[in-house]
């Protein structure tokens, strides 16, 4: 701050304090008897016959007034207000944030910090950080993955064992922490809008559903020229790229033949945000243990 | 005292004396600022926002999203614990008018940038109750269907321009085109992923 803006502060500030007080006191009715002095007893004012009496500020409102002086004055010498001086105490709201940060760093690694050094798989099994990781998954993934991890559409199920890009511990967690880009291509214009039905057809016929034999023995060329790659001659996906299972009955994006078929059409673009830059390293831990506790058999989930 | 009647006699003076009375706090709080190094130059990278995120910030304002989602994060732990770093004013000096807002109904937004995906808020924002079903904010499924006509897209970053946003002429020049067909949808979510994506704190 400049030395101007410094004094302008200063400088409004105190005239504001002395005019105030001046207003005090110049206004102050210090008590008298009203029988000596009769003139004293009204402010001369008359409203249709009906006088205005002047009576003085009650003493315990004056003194309040003053100690509202004293306040200040104990105030700007305290805390930062007059210009660029900094108060005695140097408080400032970063530095109060700081130290509050700290003490709550403190008080987590204390009850908490256990858990940074457990391998997933025991953290997940231990039903103290589980109760804990619930809140920090209720705060941070349910808005997505559901309250109950059971996902939504274009929002992966984390309950069900079906991994896109594979369900180990540390799978789980460089997918929390780096974040995915799920792509899947649009192939309308390679396809062509029978090429789409014929491919929905062999893609349906993968996981076993009814479908049109003729189309899915079409749908297969293009399969083939198109779609191995990614998935696999035998639909089984490839969990490096993260591109589904065909084969499993088990849709992100819907698994209707009209869903299929959109999928087909214009792509999908699934995104996982990267967590890193966002949570700290001990949350991202207990959050990944938490997303591997969710798919454990029933009676050793916490 | 007397001379109370002199003020209250003249409505004028009245007038004058009140308008110096309450003018202190503006005077020491507000005017400083104009003038302060900390609250006139832009954070590290910060960049006037493009045609298509500018677009969005206007729909983000007509829909009245500032009435229930504060921009504002401020420095107490509880707040940086949930949102990240504290809002700095360097983050705000090309914002006209500032989106701080007043009232959260809704969680703050000031720094949303990147921390859902386009397809969350496109799903979100046609009906909130789709991925949290406890959510009571308003649907615009209307996001879907309307399209932008780009014509007052040049003339909006030129009058930013003239209350300071550094917009270039290459900038401006055919910004209508660019965002000219585009769904008010992609425009808002446009407009949200980029928001506070500038200063980082782990929550």
């Amino acid at each position: 701050m400049s030395t101007f803006w410094s004094l302008w502060i200063i400088g409004l500030t105190l005239a504001n304090l002395v005019l105030v007080f001046w207003v005090l006191m110049a206004n102050r009715k210090v008590a008298v008897r009203d029988d000596e002095t009769p003139e004293n007893r009204t402010t001369g004012h008359v409203y249709d016959g009906i006088e205005e009496y002047d009576n003085p500020l009650p003493r315990w409102w004056f003194k309040m007034f003053i100690a509202t002086f004293i306040f200040a004055a104990g105030y700007l010498v305290v805390y930062p207000g007059m210009g660029a001086f900094d108060g005695i105490a140097g408080w400032t709201s970063h530095k109060q944030l700081a130290q509050r940060q700290q003490k709550a760093d403190a008080l987590y690694s204390e009850q908490f910090g256990k858990y940074n050094a457990m391998p997933i798989e025991e953290l997940a099994r231990d039903q103290d950080a589980m109760k804990m990781a619930l809140r920090l998954f209720a705060n941070n993934c349910a808005v997505c993955h559901g309250a109950d991890g059971g996902g939504n559409h274009g929002f992966p199920n984390l309950t069900d064992n079906d991994w896109l890009y594979g369900g180990e511990p540390a799978t789980i967690k460089q997918t929390i922490t780096a974040g995915r880009k799920g792509i899947m291509p649009p192939w309308a214009a390679i396809l062509g809008e029978d090429g789409v039905h014929e491919t929905a057809e062999y893609v349906l016929s993968l996981s076993g559903r009814e479908h049109d034999e003729q189309m899915a023995a079409l749908g297969e060329t293009h399969y083939q020229q198109n779609c191995v790659a990614c998935h696999g001659p035998d639909g089984t996906g490839n969990q490096a790229l993260g591109a589904p299972n065909l084969t499993d009955d088990v849709w992100l994006y819907g698994g209707e033949p009209r869903d299929i078929r959109q999928t087909l059409r214009d792509g999908r673009n699934g995104v996982m945000p990267a967590q890193q830059e966002l949570l700290k390293e001990s949350r991202i831990h207990l959050l990944a243990a938490y997303v591997y506790s969710l798919s454990l058999p029933y009676e050793e989930q916490e | 005292m007397k001379n109370h009647d002199i003020v209250e006699k003249n409505i004028g003076l009245m007038t004058v004396l009140i308008v110096i009375a309450i003018s202190f706090g503006g005077l020491v709080e507000i005017v400083p600022q104009f003038f302060l190094k900390e609250t006139t130059e832009p954070v590290a990278g910060l960049k006037p926002l493009g045609p298509l995120e500018l677009e969005g910030r206007d729909i983000y304002i007509r829909e009245g999203c500032h009435v229930c989602h504060t921009q504002m994060v401020r420095p107490l732990r509880a707040e940086v614990e949930r949102y990240g770093h504290y809002s700095v004013a360097g983050e705000s000096v090309y914002e006209h008018p500032f989106l701080w807002g007043s009232k959260r109904t809704g969680p703050d937004l000031a720094r949303v940038g990147g921390r859902y995906s386009d397809d969350w808020h496109k799903v979100h924002l046609f009906n909130p109750r789709i991925v949290v079903p406890q959510s009571n904010m308003p649907a615009f499924p209307w996001l879907y269907d309307n399209t932008l006509d780009g014509k007052h897209t040049e003339a909006k970053m030129r009058g930013l321009r003239k209350v300071g946003v550094p917009y270039t002429d290459e900038d401006i020049e055919g910004a209508g085109d660019k965002v000219k067909g585009v769904t008010e949808m992609d425009a808002v979510v446009a407009y949200l992923q980029q928001l506070g994506t500038l200063l980082k704190e782990k929550r």
